[in-house]
């Protein structure tokens, strides 16, 4: 690189600082969005945070019945991510390059990946409201079908990195498709899915919550049932069970990965 | 009669180049022949095309009386079962055991299910530990293979072929990521492959030397094209240059 590429990628950077500048303040203008006003509502806010948000002895008396749904939707994510995480063994082994089988169920196989990834999850679980109703059915399918998406694709690209040598090899000592999966791929590419599928269950431990309140189900529910009668107590206690079972969650996660790496 | 004919062989990847032009060559069981030329003379493309790793575009590959490009899935993979196949990365599976590793070149013999539930014989694996001895990483079996070095992991990759117990052995460049030291131990032992158990070899290569110290035989190859196949003895200089397209001393070699 010569001084004068130097010159001009300084200036490309200059210019690219100017246009975000100049994009925030625009959108700044159009939605009358004033930074200085909303900087001095933060006291305002934590005030009213201090001030309501504060688990009283009383709502003690609700945390088995906090913990009943908070132990549903623990679970209920993880039997979504564990369901989805077998079909999206068989997804993506399709639709790797290395492992695919013909090209066609190669792209029906990331056809269904890209389209239930990109519909958010929170989208997925309002059009499955329309017609699975209000039950913890309509929750799962939501968590499960966003899971699918993400899961094929990271096992895609897992598979694609991890074992193309090994797979040629056992190709040319005449191994069967079924022998290449079991003896190359998954051996090889386990420990990276099965970290995977651990993130998915976080993540979707969180994302039950929102799911939770659109659809009625778990601790979503709750948080939504407390939140409406204005019970701004137990919705202090419920938020702090929510946080305490994500860390737990994390933590442990985060022991297997260390063993399993 | 031999092992394999070549025949006005020709394949493209894509409609523009073609990567091997006409190849006509015969070897014969037992020999030891040596493939040389620069990157992306097809020396790679070629040994694919031997046991179909690759599509045959034109011509007719014959091995031991098989015609290679018409085979169907079934007799494709017997095919294979009797050629051993050889890397430069070693292509092994590094999460798993040494003993493993070789125990997979056992796959050609087995039924799907043989093969899943990983049910080898004890010859198989008396087998496995005598080839494992006789390359001398024996004390290594149990080790998983990404905690091997280079030349070691060659050896796990020789086994993996030796038990397949092949009539030919396929090398794709199987020096190129080694040192001079581990270079020459696996050059001895594929020589000893045809030497003691008979196996034919077929061996690319870039570094000339090695092809002359150790090979009868060699075919040079330039742009997909056959420019030289004859005795080790006969290549000159003039022709490494013709192969090479430049001066010999220009070459740095290992």
């Amino acid at each position: 690189m010569n001084e004068k590429t130097i010159r001009k990628s300084r200036g490309i950077a200059t210019i690219f600082l100017i246009v975000i500048i100049m994009m925030t303040y625009l959108s700044a203008v159009i939605t009358n969005f004033n930074l200085a006003e909303g900087l001095a509502t933060i006291p305002k806010a934590l005030g009213w945070i201090g001030a309501n948000l504060i688990i009283t002895p009383e709502t003690w008396e609700r945390l088995p019945s906090i913990l009943d749904k908070l132990f549903e939707t623990i679970f209920m994510s993880i039997a979504a991510t564990t369901l989805a995480a077998v079909v999206s063994i068989f997804l993506g082994l399709m639709g790797s390059k290395t492992t695919k089988v013909n090209g066609v169920l190669s792209v029906i196989s990331r056809g269904v990946a890209s389209f239930s990834r990109n519909i958010p999850v929170v989208a997925w679980s309002l059009i499955l409201l329309i017609s699975f109703g209000q039950n913890s059915v309509t929750g799962f399918l939501a968590l499960f079908v966003g899971t699918l998406g993400f899961l094929t694709r990271a096992f895609i690209e897992s598979i694609d990195e991890a074992s193309q040598s090994a797979v040629e090899a056992l190709r040319a000592t005449g191994a069967t498709y079924f022998h290449i999966v079991n003896k190359a791929v998954i051996p090889q590419t386990l420990p990276q899915m099965l970290s995977w599928i651990l993130f998915m269950i976080e993540t979707n431990i969180r994302s039950a919550t929102l799911v939770g309140i659109l659809t009625g189900t778990g601790i979503g529910f709750t948080f939504d049932l407390y939140y409406k009668t204005l019970n701004y107590n137990a919705v202090a206690l419920v938020t702090l069970t929510i946080i305490i079972a994500v860390i737990i969650i994390e933590m442990i996660s985060n022991r297997i990965r260390k063993v399993i790496l | 009669m031999s092992l394999l004919q070549v025949e006005g062989l020709g394949k493209s990847y894509n409609l523009e180049t073609k990567v091997l032009k006409n190849v006509n060559f015969e070897v014969g069981a037992g020999e030891f022949v040596s493939i040389i030329g620069p990157s992306g003379a097809g020396k790679s493309t070629l040994l694919r095309c031997i046991n179909r790793m690759v599509e045959i575009n034109e011509g007719n590959v014959i091995f031991d009386g098989m015609d290679v490009r018409s085979l169907k899935k079934k007799e494709l993979r017997k095919l294979r079962t009797n050629i051993g196949m050889i890397f430069q990365h070693y292509n092994l599976v590094p999460r798993l055991t040494v003993i493993e590793n070789v125990l997979h070149g056992r796959f050609g013999y087995k039924t799907t299910l043989q093969g899943i539930l990983g049910r080898f014989t004890e010859e198989e694996k008396e087998h496995a530990f005598f080839l494992l001895e006789k390359l001398g990483i024996e004390e290594h079996a149990y080790k998983r293979c990404d905690q091997l070095s280079g030349g070691q992991q060659q050896r796990v990759g020789i086994c993996r072929s030796l038990i397949q117990e092949p009539k030919l052995v396929l090398c794709d460049e199987p020096i190129a990521s080694l040192d001079p030291n581990s270079s020459k131990v696996i050059m001895d032992h594929l020589k000893s492959i045809t030497n003691e158990l008979g196996i034919t070899c077929l061996v690319n290569l870039h570094q000339v030397e090695v092809a002359q110290d150790y090979s009868d035989r060699i075919i040079g190859l330039k742009k997909g094209e056959i420019v030289f196949d004859g005795p080790s003895k006969s290549l000159y200089e003039d022709q490494i240059n013709n192969i090479y397209g430049s001066e010999i001393r220009e070459l740095i070699t290992v």
